[in-house]
């Protein structure tokens, strides 16, 4: 009661930033010295920062540590393979982890392309005026893909993007990974050789798709060539409802 | 003029909604729409009923925010739609301040409504092109300046690893920076 300033600042979600830990070991101590106060059951940093108070390009040109990134993917495929029935099962429980971040990334993507129209790095090709279009069709969402989602995961474009050459599936379009970051350090056992875990990356993929209004499956296929024995197609299909408005969008003239 | 903001899913599902007034030329920032009995849930039909147009107009524009899109006569309510890329609706409904001149035609039976829209503000605010032209370029560009800042918001509170999407938006702090959006713009 006697500072309600700073409960009028509370947040529902906790802090998510480097000093995460720190910050809660703080929290805790400090709650309980203001024990007496009110509680809200919410949480908020001891340096009064929420998420709302931090800039979303504070950490653009920051890298992480791959070994990290390593660790933890490796944790998260031994996660996916509790439980499942076979090799399918455990790259859909990989593509379901996949899948939010690929809605995430799609409004933090057009977010950093938005506040930064005078550096280009992030909107080529498909997204060249500011502020950028959504995608309205396949070819430009394909591009944000193979673009701009590519270099803000990975610090590259994709190695290749592709559409079927069978008139019977004109729905299916490839985007070629040459060698896939997520599976540097993952060694496929031998009897599980269909495996690919860059089912992680199609989880992304088909999240970036359904946020764009595209409903598609994206799955990860091994193709290895000489040069690149890790080479990995990510087979992507659209539905039915997006080619029928495909095909209409193109009579009305919309790029 | 008196603002009724809403974000939807992309199913539809209402994730956070508030109802403001104009903080410009004098307004006190509170809502004083023109049936303030039925404003509450008319409000939201007028928004929804607008979303027909909205996802017609998704597919013919790529721009994130549509502009003016829909106008609900017997409330005399505007509509300006924003689309985030994930496929949110940022909606945002503007009635401009009722004029003493056509208050007769609004209708008899809302004469309480006559007191409380009438008021002091509305004679202030219509002295202000900007504020009572809901169509105008200025209009335009302050809704739009509304929605980009909104959005900001909402991408952090999309980046938060406890938010999944579609779950409703229940920080105090991001209604918080809403309205101070709406106070700065609106």
């Amino acid at each position: 009661m006697t500072q309600p300033a700073r409960h009028a600042a509370m947040l529902s979600i906790s802090n998510s930033g480097p000093n995460t830990m720190a910050g809660e070991k703080q929290q805790s101590t400090q709650h309980m010295h203001t024990q007496s106060q009110p509680s809200q059951g919410l949480r908020v940093p001891s340096n009064r920062k929420t998420i709302y108070d931090r800039h979303l390009n504070r950490s653009r040109s920051a890298e992480l540590s791959r070994a990290s990134f390593a660790f933890l993917f490796a944790e998260m495929v031994t996660y996916a393979q509790r439980r499942v029935t076979g090799i399918q099962d455990l790259e859909r429980r990989l593509n379901e982890q996949g899948y939010p971040l690929g809605l995430r990334l799609l409004d933090l993507l057009y977010y950093r392309t938005m506040s930064s129209s005078t550096s280009s790095s992030l909107s080529s090709s498909s997204t060249s005026a500011s502020p950028p279009n959504r995608p309205l069709r396949i070819l430009p969402l394909l591009h944000l893909i193979h673009g701009p989602l590519w270099r803000l995961l990975f610090n590259r474009p994709a190695d290749a993007l592709e559409h079927s050459v069978s008139p019977e599936t004109p729905n299916e379009y490839m985007i070629t990974d040459n060698d896939p970051l997520v599976n540097t350090y993952i060694s496929v056992p031998k009897e599980m050789s269909m495996l690919n875990c860059a089912a992680f990356v199609a989880g992304i993929i088909e999240g970036v798709c359904d946020g764009c209004g595209f409903e598609a499956k994206v799955t990860a296929h091994n193709q290895p060539t000489e040069m690149w024995p890790g080479r990995t197609i990510f087979l992507l299909r659209f539905g039915e409802s997006v080619m029928e408005r495909e095909k209409v969008l193109e009579r009305a003239g919309v790029k | 003029m008196s603002y009724y903001f809403t974000i939807l899913s992309p199913t539809d599902v209402p994730l956070f909604n508030i109802a403001f007034g104009t903080s410009k030329s004098g307004g006190d920032g509170i809502a004083r729409f023109r049936f303030p009995d039925t404003a509450q849930y008319m409000n939201q039909f007028i928004i929804h009923s607008s979303l027909d147009v909205v996802e017609e107009a998704q597919w013919m524009n790529g721009n994130m925010y549509l502009k003016h899109i829909d106008t609900y006569p017997p409330a005399s309510a505007y509509i300006s739609a924003f689309l985030t890329p994930s496929g949110a609706r940022f909606l945002l409904l503007h009635q401009p301040p009722q004029l003493p001149s056509n208050s007769a035609g609004a209708g008899g039976s809302m004469s309480g409504s006559l007191l409380l829209g009438s008021g002091g503000s509305s004679s202030r605010a219509s002295a202000s092109s900007v504020a009572a032209n809901p169509t105008s370029p200025q209009t335009e560009e302050a809704v739009r300046q509304f929605m980009t800042e909104v959005y900001e918001n909402y991408v952090k509170t999309v980046m938060s690893p406890f938010y999944r999407q579609g779950m409703e938006i229940k920080s105090s702090v991001f209604r918080g920076r809403v309205t101070a959006a709406g106070r700065k713009w609106l």
